[in-house]
């Protein structure tokens, strides 16, 4: 080192922080890649000499044995150089990621259309795509289970029932003053990830495989692969730089493709790319569960619950995939934010001859809320009074009525407080009466408002998946690569991540990079899911960096002849007692002085255990909240309707990244959004999905952006537990604030029947569903005006 | 005198082809050939926008700049024009295009999959309109989906980037700059040179297992017609966001391909005193340009009709010799008594748009024998007021297909209807009048019980299906209820969802 350059003693007037660090409203860290163009996907990487293609030849019966399956005219298609079948596997035919009822290529027994019977590869995208559809195969027709309904009927199930019991349900409804019961439904969703499903296997030397893969879960993918190559994990390393969008639909569902990719690469030896087209994607792959809920309430005559049943049936499709933990949580969630004194709740994870439902933002929490924000709507109706008032009324307390369903104590409610600010800003009471007024006057168009809170739970139920690890290491230059087990999908969770470090280290955030989620960097991380990515990786790297930290404190100290306590990080640079020097300069001297500048980070959180055979302790660290106020219009004539505006107050803590979160509320919203009015999945009575591409099936786009639309953090957020600097997770609560468009269309169908009646209507809102609704309501008022 | 080169441009590089599968799509020609990834594939079918690029020509002595979806645009009708990608954007000292760098600054992206086709769909509009309002921005940006943000911040780098400084860049200048920019002025000069005579472009290809594929192009209405003659089985080119689909979904084997694009006669729009004709070659978008100041009633069709880059490419004729039931157009222009001009050879023929639905995708066309052109009256042959609606329902109201279509034509005089036109989407198998339900309004007051004949004569009329639109039911009652609104109309009573204003507070 230069002493001479690097050693003084002037007093240095740094910024507070370094550039980027956590907090500040930074742009994602691939902003400029993304918008030139630059960010490579993995259908993006350069193609390795002798490339295949794949692609998958689908079953097109929806309950069926196979009879015969004859490939003849598939291997004959131009371009064709293998097929692969249930036989060309040499491990397990299996990627079911808890229940093993998952196989790769369906063998005797079709179970849904569309799954996957055997796989073409090709020399080219086009040619295996058109040989794929040249499968000759008889099928025998078995009996389909196609909806709830058909297997609560015929009692199909993926797993057991499981039931919930607080309180004595019975006696509170017999007593109750006023009783309600009812059934709602709600669709699926499609994921509708810009980029489908993909995998590039490349066949390594000794029998390992290095596979590409866009999933949120590359240590279960290697697995996967591992299991059905017939090898050990150590075999198999896969990676990803990033997904072009996830949602939960990449959590369990891209061992499927990355497996077949591997075996497709270690049957010949070749480089394997399987993209699938969108067709195919939306098709093979897994969605949203939809749900039909019964349900019974009790309540006194202030519209206060006493108590609640539901049943909750949902269609898992064929196969367990996740059902299980997304069931369980949406018996967590069925209280939303609201006291529930007594509750019983059944569920049903029904087995259909559909393709298997999965992950998506949420993960069975929409579901749950979807359920009580019904019954608070209907007691509100039922009582003629302001159904949020009614919602007030049965929020969770602080200091008492303050315990779940599940037995765990809310401490950190502050719902209260931001329902009151929001109401505030909107103008809620003011609008509402306005509305009223401008419907007495409006025959055709109405309006409806509502005001709707969002309680969610932040922690996998799953306890063992809440921890994480990270990767660090500081070169000679100062500059850092900084590697976690959580993935990329656009959440910004790779700046987050790097901020924290930029943070810790005290360092600019152009001088870190981050690297491509890696099984052989960092081992056995759980999927990036739950919410959980910025708070369990976060809180991994900032334990490596300061592992880093503490070494170059000890270093310094010593070098410098100071005590521990003196050696100060500054941004960019390092005090030391007298001595200042930069970080590079430091990072080099440690190096000559012969300390470890790499270390590995690990975090699981603390506080949480729970019972998953009593379903009851303390599942979540924590509770993340919001509000959303929406107004809507409806066309009574054709059932369209129309979101004017939404305001949006969420609860981020303090925000690790502004811009993104807000980014992650906004986009969360209009996505749920999308669930609860346009978004229509459709399968015909031979079980074939019908809207398998944006033709048919419609996301938001852009004119259904509120034409007003406020959104804010909430300013007081902290979380009151020793989260990653004290931030909130935000990926799926904000998704739940769409119930506000949802009450509010339903409100506005009250409006043409002067608000005596409560609709019945079931999600999606299409405009078919909103006139359906619409009639129903008005043929009961003119039934009403016959008998009077 | 034929060709067999495609030749265009991408950076201002001359690219000539000559031995490629004509069905090669643009995208797969980036992606696969040229390793050009920016521009991504998210459906394959015009409907996502992730592919979106911009294509610059030359109209009438200026440049003319048009985004469109990649995925289905075929390459050889890239030639004589200018591709621009999202790679085309950045300067050569790395400096962003203020269409990038407002997305960087606003947040625009987020997985980032989505992002280059919001950047080009940006540029489209930068290039071609300098101050556009908000309701311009949703409609460029009608035909990119993006999962991730919910648009807010994409809407807001649509409005920042005209406040970004305009780089120095070799890009020609936006058209609303254009006059002092050289760069543009050679661009226009290099393109006029490439299409400068009356070259058939004419491309055969083999495929390894023998297939041959042949992609005919010609320059002249005659050369077409003849072409047309010779190869009556040939699939007919135009915008290929219908045909581009049958290749890449359907892997249909397409022989011939005769792309009308290049012919001079087609691309004319003819005003005369009374019509409004609209050559086969004219996109959707120019169509709309010309057909709107007459008849303002058609804006919502316009606006909801696909995407812009979808209107971008396809032409009003295109939809019309399609003759999907589900297509929009016609249901309005069969109300406003179009009529479209058919050619086989040199001889031509005039048809009620109406008549030329035979069936489900039955038409009374000759093999040889094409449509030419559209022709729309542009005053009312009655006496009387005259009420003219266009109204689409369907699940999401930017670019969806309709699961009705109403194009509603009704004179009145002192409060008798006189004359009705009523024509359906969505409600058979062609596009087709009501006409029991017109013969119930006519001669009488639009009053309740008229009202009442009329929906009942509306299932007489039709008895639509069920698919994942729609169920037959929900048709029959909003085709009933449209009917209503009609009604409705002519007193003045309803408000439309569109034009409900929004205000903060409600009045």
């Amino acid at each position: 080192m230069n002493s001479a350059e690097s050693i003084t003693t002037t007093p240095h007037h740094a910024p507070v922080q370094p550039i980027g660090s956590a907090g500040e409203a930074l742009a994602h860290e691939s902003a400029v890649l993304h918008v030139t163009g630059s960010a490579s996907y993995i259908d993006d990487l350069p193609e390795l000499r002798r490339t295949l293609h794949a692609a998958i030849g689908l079953a097109t019966a929806a309950h069926a044995r196979v009879q015969s399956i004859n490939l003849d005219a598939v291997r004959a298609a131009p371009g064709v150089v293998a097929v692969l079948t249930a036989d060309d596997i040499p491990g397990l035919n299996d990627f079911g990621p808890v229940v093993h009822d998952d196989p790769i290529f369906a063998t005797s027994e079709v179970q849904f259309h569309g799954q996957a019977l055997f796989a073409v590869l090709a020399e080219d995208m086009h040619a295996a795509r058109a040989a794929a559809r040249l499968a000759q195969v008889e099928y025998e027709a078995l009996p389909a289970v196609l909806s709830v309904d058909d297997a609560l009927e015929a009692g199909t199930r993926v797993l057991p029932d499981v039931s919930l019991r607080q309180g004595e349900v019975d006696g509170a409804l017999a007593k109750a003053a006023h009783r309600l019961s009812g059934t709602v439904r709600h669709g699926g969703q499609d994921h509708f990830y810009l980029e489908t499903h993909i995998a590039y296997a490349i066949p390594q030397e000794d029998n390992t495989m290095k596979v590409y893969a866009s999933s949120q879960h590359p240590g279960e993918v290697q697995l996967q692969v591992a299991h059905a190559l017939g090898v050990d994990a150590k075999d198999v390393v896969v990676e990803c730089r990033r997904m072009g969008g996830g949602f939960g639909g990449k959590e369990s569902q891209p061992g499927q493709i990355a497996a077949i990719a591997a075996i497709g690469a270690l049957r010949t030896g070749r480089p394997v790319k399987l993209r699938l087209d969108r067709d195919d994607d939306m098709i093979l792959t897994g969605k949203r569960h939809d749900f039909r809920i019964d349900w019974e309430a009790g309540f006194d005559d202030d519209g206060r619950l006493a108590a609640v049943r539901f049943r909750q049936s949902t269609r898992a499709g064929y196969s367990a995939d996740l059902t299980g933990a997304i069931a369980d949580r949406a018996m967590f969630h069925a209280d939303n934010a609201y006291y529930l004194p007594a509750v019983a709740i059944d569920s049903h994870r029904c087995k259909t001859h559909t393709v298997s439902n999965t992950a998506f933002r949420g993960f069975g929490g929409p579901q749950g809320m979807f359920g009580i924000e019904e019954v608070i709507d209907n007691i509100a109706r039922h009582l003629g009074r302001d159904p949020l008032e009614i919602r007030k009324l049965n929020y969770y307390g602080v200091d008492e009525r303050n315990t779940t369903h599940y037995g765990q104590r809310i401490e950190d409610n502050v719902l209260a407080p931001m329902t009151t600010e929001l109401e505030a800003s909107c103008q809620y009471a003011s609008r509402r009466a306005a509305i009223r007024q401008w419907n007495a006057s409006s025959p055709v168009i109405k309006r409806g408002i509502a005001l709707t809170p969002v309680k969610f739970g932040i922690s996998f139920t799953a306890t063992h998946l809440n921890q994480a690890g990270a990767l660090l290491h500081v070169y000679t230059d100062g500059t850092v690569m900084l590697n976690h087990g959580g993935t990329e999908m656009g959440q910004g969770l790779f700046t987050k991540v790097a901020q924290v470090v930029a943070r810790e280290l005290q360092i600019d955030i152009d001088r870190i990079r981050v690297t491509a989620s890696d099984t052989a960097r960092v081992p056995n991380a759980s999927a990036t899911a739950a919410s959980s990515g910025a708070d369990l990786n976060g809180k991994a790297a900032q334990d490596a960096a300061r592992k880093i930290k503490a070494r170059l404190t000890e270093f310094a100290a010593a070098k410098f002849g100071c005590r521990e306590d003196q050696v100060e990080f500054l941004p960019n640079r390092i005090r030391a007692g007298n001595t200042e020097l930069s970080f590079a300069e430091l990072a080099h001297a440690a190096w000559m002085g012969r300390v470890s500048l790499s270390a590995t980070g690990y975090y699981r959180t603390p506080r949480i255990a729970y019972d998953r055979h009593t379903l009851s302790g303390r599942p979540f660290y924590y509770y993340a909240y919001g509000a959303a106020c929406s107004e809507v219009a409806i066309d009574t004539l054709t059932g369209e309707s129309r979101v004017l505006r939404t305001d949006i107050l969420h609860d981020v803590g303090h925000s690790l990244n502004p811009a993104i979160d807000l980014g992650q509320v906004e986009g969360g919203f209009i996505q749920g959004m999308g669930w609860l009015t346009m978004e229509e999945l459709w399968w015909d009575d031979k079980g074939r999905l019908r809207t398998h591409a944006p033709s048919t099936y419609k996301i938001p786009a852009v004119s259904d952006l509120p034409p007003v639309f406020n959104v804010r953090l909430w300013e007081r957020g902290i979380n009151s537990e020793d989260s990653i600097f004290r931030s909130k997770a935000v990926g799926e609560p904000p998704f739940m604030l769409a119930l506000s468009v949802w009450h509010a269309i339903k409100d506005a169908i009250a409006a043409a029947g002067d608000y005596r009646l409560t609709p019945q209507l079931n999600a999606p809102a299409t405009p078919e569903e909103i006139l359906r609704s619409l009639d129903a309501l008005r043929a009961h008022l003119a039934s009403e005006a016959a008998a009077a | 005198m034929n060709s067999a080169e495609i030749h265009f441009l991408l950076d201002g590089r001359d690219v000539r082809i000559r031995d490629l599968a004509p069905t090669t799509t643009v995208l797969n020609w980036l992606r696969e050939h040229e390793a050009r990834t920016g521009t991504k594939e998210g459906c394959a079918e015009g409907d996502c926008g992730a592919c979106t690029v911009v294509i610059a020509e030359a109209r009438n002595g200026s440049l003319r700049w048009r985004a469109v979806n990649a995925c289905i645009q075929l390459l050889p009708t890239l030639h004589g024009k200018a591709l621009f990608t999202v790679e085309s954007l950045r300067t050569a000292h790395g400096v962003l295009h203020p269409a990038q760098q407002a997305m960087v600054e606003s947040h625009g992206s987020q997985c980032g999959f989505c992002t280059p086709g919001f950047v080009m769909s940006l540029f489209g509009l930068y290039q071609s309109q300098a101050a556009p309002d908000k309701q311009s921005i949703a409609d460029t940006l009608s035909g990119n989906l993006c999962r991730c943000t919910g648009y807010r911040p994409i809407l807001d780098a649509a409005q920042a980037m005209y406040h970004l400084p305009a780089p120095e860049s070799s890009l020609p200048a936006p058209v609303w700059r254009a006059d002092k920019d050289p760069a543009a002025a050679r661009l226009l000069a290099r393109l006029e040179a490439i299409e400068h005579d009356d070259t058939t472009l004419m491309l055969s290809h083999t495929r390894g297992d023998g297939t041959l594929t042949r992609f005919i192009a010609p320059r002249t209405l005659e050369a077409f017609a003849t072409q047309l003659l010779e190869h009556p089985q040939a699939t007919i080119l135009a915008g290929s966001t219908d045909v581009g689909l049958w290749i890449t979904k359907q892997f249909r084997a397409l022989p011939v391909l005769l792309y009308l694009g290049r012919v001079r006669e087609l691309a004319r729009i003819e005003l005369s005193a009374d019509t409004l004709e609209i050559g086969a070659a004219v996109t959707l978008e120019d169509a709309f340009d010309h057909i709107l100041p007459h008849y303002p009633e058609l804006t919502e069709l316009w606006r909801r009709f696909a995407s812009r880059p979808i209107r971008n490419a396809g032409t009003l004729c295109g939809n019309i010799a399609n003759g999907s039931p589900i297509g929009d157009s016609m249901p309005a222009l069969i109300a406003i008594g179009a009529e479209v001009v058919l050619q086989r050879g040199k001889q031509q023929r005039q048809l009620p748009l109406e008549a030329l639905y035979l069936g489900y995708q039955q038409k009374d066309l000759t093999p040889g024998e094409f449509v030419r052109a559209v022709r729309i009256p542009l005053h009312s042959q009655s006496n009387g007021e005259s009420l003219i609606r266009a109204w689409k329902v369907s699940k999401r109201h930017d670019q969806d297909i309709s699961a009705v279509f109403a194009g509603l034509a009704i004179t009145h005089e002192d409060g008798i209807i006189t004359h009705a036109r009523l024509a359906f989407g969505g409600m058979a198998a062609t596009p087709r009048r009501a006409v029991l339900t017109e013969a119930s309004l006519i001669g009488r007051p639009f009053d309740a019980a008229a009202l009442a004949d009329a929906h009942h004569a509306l299932t007489q009329d039709f008895q639509p299906l069920s698919d994942m639109r729609a169920s037959a039911d929900y048709r029959m009652r909003v085709a009933q209820n449209l009917l209503t609104r009609l009604q409705l109309d002519m007193t003045g009573v309803t408000t439309r969802l569109d034009t409900l204003e929004v205000t903060d507070e409600l009045g």
